[in-house]
């Protein structure tokens, strides 16, 4: 008799489990962006978010046929808060990483962006050499090359960085021990930083970059220098983050990626914000 | 379930932050009790502007967070770069490190100034007569008779304030310095395991404060030989 | 635009915005305190008078509570509580977010580690209650819930009233590192106007006057409660 009740018990609280399985795709799917990465997502004063990333959401839910709500979340709590079903997708400039996809599962990406450093313009690592060329990770020889090129500038200096990012990882491989390195909960810290010249340079992707240098209170006072990265520890390019096991979602999502990639509304959206087309190479 | 090579490389990656927080944290108390001591004997002097200069102290700086006081040295200050170069002062002003510090000083500073306060003020005042018909002088009378039985008073409190500037060092992590809390966040990056991460960094800190609590009895049984339990004959 | 008009109510003034973050502050103490009183009252109760197992928790939770830094302790509930959360409801075939509010995140945080202050206080003051007021209760025949909340639980609010005063201090200083995990409260909201104006130091600096106003606005409170909890007493 016990066990029997004890057994109904459990098939109660199986059912719904059952029924709202891992699979099925939220009612309102909520993506959650840092609010502060412009121009991939930023604040407005008003309160509302906006940016590349915001328009590019709302229309691919649009074609995926899904409702969507944008959550602003630290940075650094947007990992854990997908884990914690706090919200079912990221889109905070997040790029593919063999060290992400251990713990959740991507989107195709959306965009890929060089990274590289902006300096002090009137201090010495303005001059940093290679400016602007683009080196793909990848060609290990051709990387070397570049790093052998900018290490001795670099060496002894203090380099400010976002906390838990691909370029965190790449100073971490590539800097460590040249230079020190120095991880802040959000860019505009670091920004912050440069500015007030506790670092000498930042490392960070291309457009925020460009978007800090071109700031009514920094312009003139940080620009752009040395070579730019790309690929390889830095990722495959920004995808929208899912849960492992979301399968359902990660299609619907895909198939709304896929079509603002054909009908060039991608490339649309990426020259209005960044002014380059940065769309990621299929495949 | 339990990740023991995970714990144990998370035990290892932590304990490089171990000197950076023992060093703020035994920077700050001796700098403190510098400082405290300054502003006690202020409080104790007697005379209004001292007395009304170590009261504001001890008021603004027990009386806000921490954090607060963090931030307004390291960016509040950061604001006015150009001037604090004139000064001469930017070099200490534009490191993380030296900033920690000074707010843990000032912090701490003013919490040990009330606990030394409260030691002289209990200092029994026949002891001080006693001391005074002996024909001590006055620095003497301090030195023999005050000092000793206010430390042995105030050490409880102090040991508390000790262990709670351990537990404040956690603050450096948030300008940037890799301290205990500063690399479990930064292995909470990588790893996503907060929960591994956290009870490592929980169990040094845990680690320290007990080791602290042992060498405060210590001292009490130094400091009080009256309450020793005599040695057998 | 002036730093007075920075930080003043009109238009592009962020004074109406820091004040009602130093409303949410005090709020966010005030359910951290509450909860810390149920906590501290249980592990206090546990550590006296419990069996063996349970004073074992109540002195763990105490010990660990006070042991780790506070900024640990939530940097803890901020990520990983609600996964933890998350888990205990899927068990329940809940399966999307328990929404825990990150006021609350932060409320119970607080909670945790002003309940293993108060749980000491309350511990300090059940030793100082005089023996024989409970042994004269016991003599007119009290039994033991009336003794207890007739004389034991006055008695112990009493001789606790400075102690908690002092948590409560504590506690509305803590509450500043709630800041780290997104919630706009008093110092995240400093921080938003520091970043956004660029100029952190007005912003941090009136940070600090308001949490002083609310220490002493609390301290005299709180002394007010001493003297009436005294009244009759030499």
């Amino acid at each position: 008799m016990k066990a029997r009740s004890i057994l109904a018990l459990l098939a109660c609280l199986a059912a719904p489990v059952a029924a709202q399985a891992q699979d099925a795709v939220p009612a309102t799917v909520r993506i959650a962006t840092e609010g502060a990465y412009a121009p991939y997502n930023f604040t407005k004063p008003d309160g509302s978010l906006d940016g590349f990333e915001i328009e590019l959401g709302r229309e691919v839910c649009a074609r995926a046929k899904l409702k969507c709500e944008f959550i602003a979340q630290d940075w650094d709590g947007t990992v854990p808060g997908l884990q914690a079903k706090k919200f079912d997708a990221i889109m905070s400039g997040m790029n593919i990483t063999e060290a992400r996809l251990k713990v959740i599962d991507f989107s195709k990406p959306y965009s890929i962006d060089h990274s590289g450093f902006a300096v002090d313009a009137k201090g010495p690592l303005a001059k940093l050499p290679m400016n602007g060329a683009s080196i793909p990770l990848a060609n290990e020889a051709e990387a070397q090359k570049a790093l052998d090129a900018i290490k001795p500038l670099l060496k002894g200096t203090t380099i400010g960085v976002q906390v838990s990012t691909v370029n965190a990882a790449f100073l971490d491989r590539y800097l460590k021990g040249t230079a020190e390195i120095r991880e802040y909960k959000t860019t505009e810290q670091h920004d912050l930083d440069l500015a007030a010249g506790r670092i000498d340079a930042i490392f960070a992707n291309d457009a925020p970059l460009r978007a800090t240098a071109e700031k009514p209170d920094f312009a003139g006072s940080i620009v752009l220098a040395g070579p730019r990265f790309l690929g390889g520890i830095l990722g495959r390019g920004a995808a929208i983050g899912l849960r492992k096991g979301d399968t359902a979602l990660k299609a619907r999502l895909d198939e709304g990626i896929a079509s603002v990639i054909e009908d060039g509304t991608l490339k649309r959206l990426s020259t209005k914000w960044f002014k380059a087309d940065m769309t990621p190479p299929q495949g | 379930m339990i990740d023991i090579a995970f714990l144990a490389e998370s035990l290892r990656a932590l304990a490089a932050g171990l000197p950076l927080t023992l060093g703020l944290t035994g920077g700050a108390v001796a700098l403190g009790l510098v400082l405290a001591g300054l502003a006690a004997a202020g409080r104790l002097s007697g005379i209004a502007v001292l007395d009304g200069l170590a009261r504001l102290y001890v008021f603004v700086f027990r009386g806000t967070p921490l954090l607060v006081q963090l931030f307004l040295i390291y960016y509040g200050l950061g604001q006015f770069r150009p001037d604090l170069q004139a000064l001469g002062l930017w070099w200490f002003f534009r490191e993380p490190y030296w900033c920690a510090l000074l707010a843990l000083t000032l912090n701490t500073g003013a919490y040990t100034a009330e606990i030394i306060r409260g030691g002289v003020l209990a200092v029994p005042h026949g002891a001080v007569l006693a001391g005074r018909a002996c024909g001590m002088s006055r620095g003497l009378l301090l030195r023999r008779i005050v000092l000793p039985l206010a430390a042995r008073q105030a050490l409880p409190a102090y040991g508390n304030e000790v262990i709670s500037v351990v537990k404040a060092t956690s603050l450096a992590s948030t300008i940037t310095l890799l301290d205990l809390t500063g690399i479990a966040q930064k292995l909470i990056a990588q790893s996503f395991r907060a929960l591994e991460v956290f009870v490592c960094a929980g169990a040094f800190y845990l680690a320290i404060n007990l080791a602290i609590i042992g060498l405060v009895r210590l001292a009490e049984t130094i400091l009080a030989p009256d309450l020793r339990r005599p040695r057998p004959v | 635009m002036g730093t007075l008009a920075l930080l003043g109510f009109g238009p592009g003034g962020w004074g109406a915005a820091l004040l009602g973050a130093a409303a949410t502050t005090l709020l966010l103490a005030l359910a951290g305190f509450a909860l810390g009183l149920v906590l501290g009252g249980l592990a206090a109760a546990g550590r006296i008078a419990g069996p063996a197992p349970l004073r074992l928790l109540a002195t763990g939770y105490t010990t660990l509570l006070r042991g780790v830094p506070d900024l640990l302790v939530i940097y803890l509930l901020y990520f990983g509580g609600s996964a933890a959360l998350g888990g205990i409801a899927g068990w329940f075939g809940h399966a999307g977010y328990v929404g825990v509010p990150p006021f609350w995140v932060g409320a119970v945080a607080l909670g945790l580690i002003s309940g293993a202050y108060q749980a000491e206080v309350f511990r300090g003051a059940y030793a100082a209650v005089d023996r024989g007021q409970i042994e004269a209760a016991r003599a007119v025949g009290m039994h033991r819930g009336l003794i207890l909340r007739r004389v034991t639980v006055p008695l112990v609010a009493r001789t606790a009233l400075p102690g908690l005063g002092n948590v409560w201090q504590i506690l509305l200083k803590d509450s500043a590192l709630v800041s780290v995990t997104g919630l706009v409260e008093l110092l995240r909201q400093a921080q938003v106007g520091a970043g956004s104006t660029r100029q952190p130091f007005p912003f941090y600096l009136t940070a600090g006057a308001l949490y002083l106003a609310i220490t002493t606005v609390s301290n005299l409170a709180f002394a007010r409660a001493e003297a009436r909890a005294r009244r009759g007493l030499p």
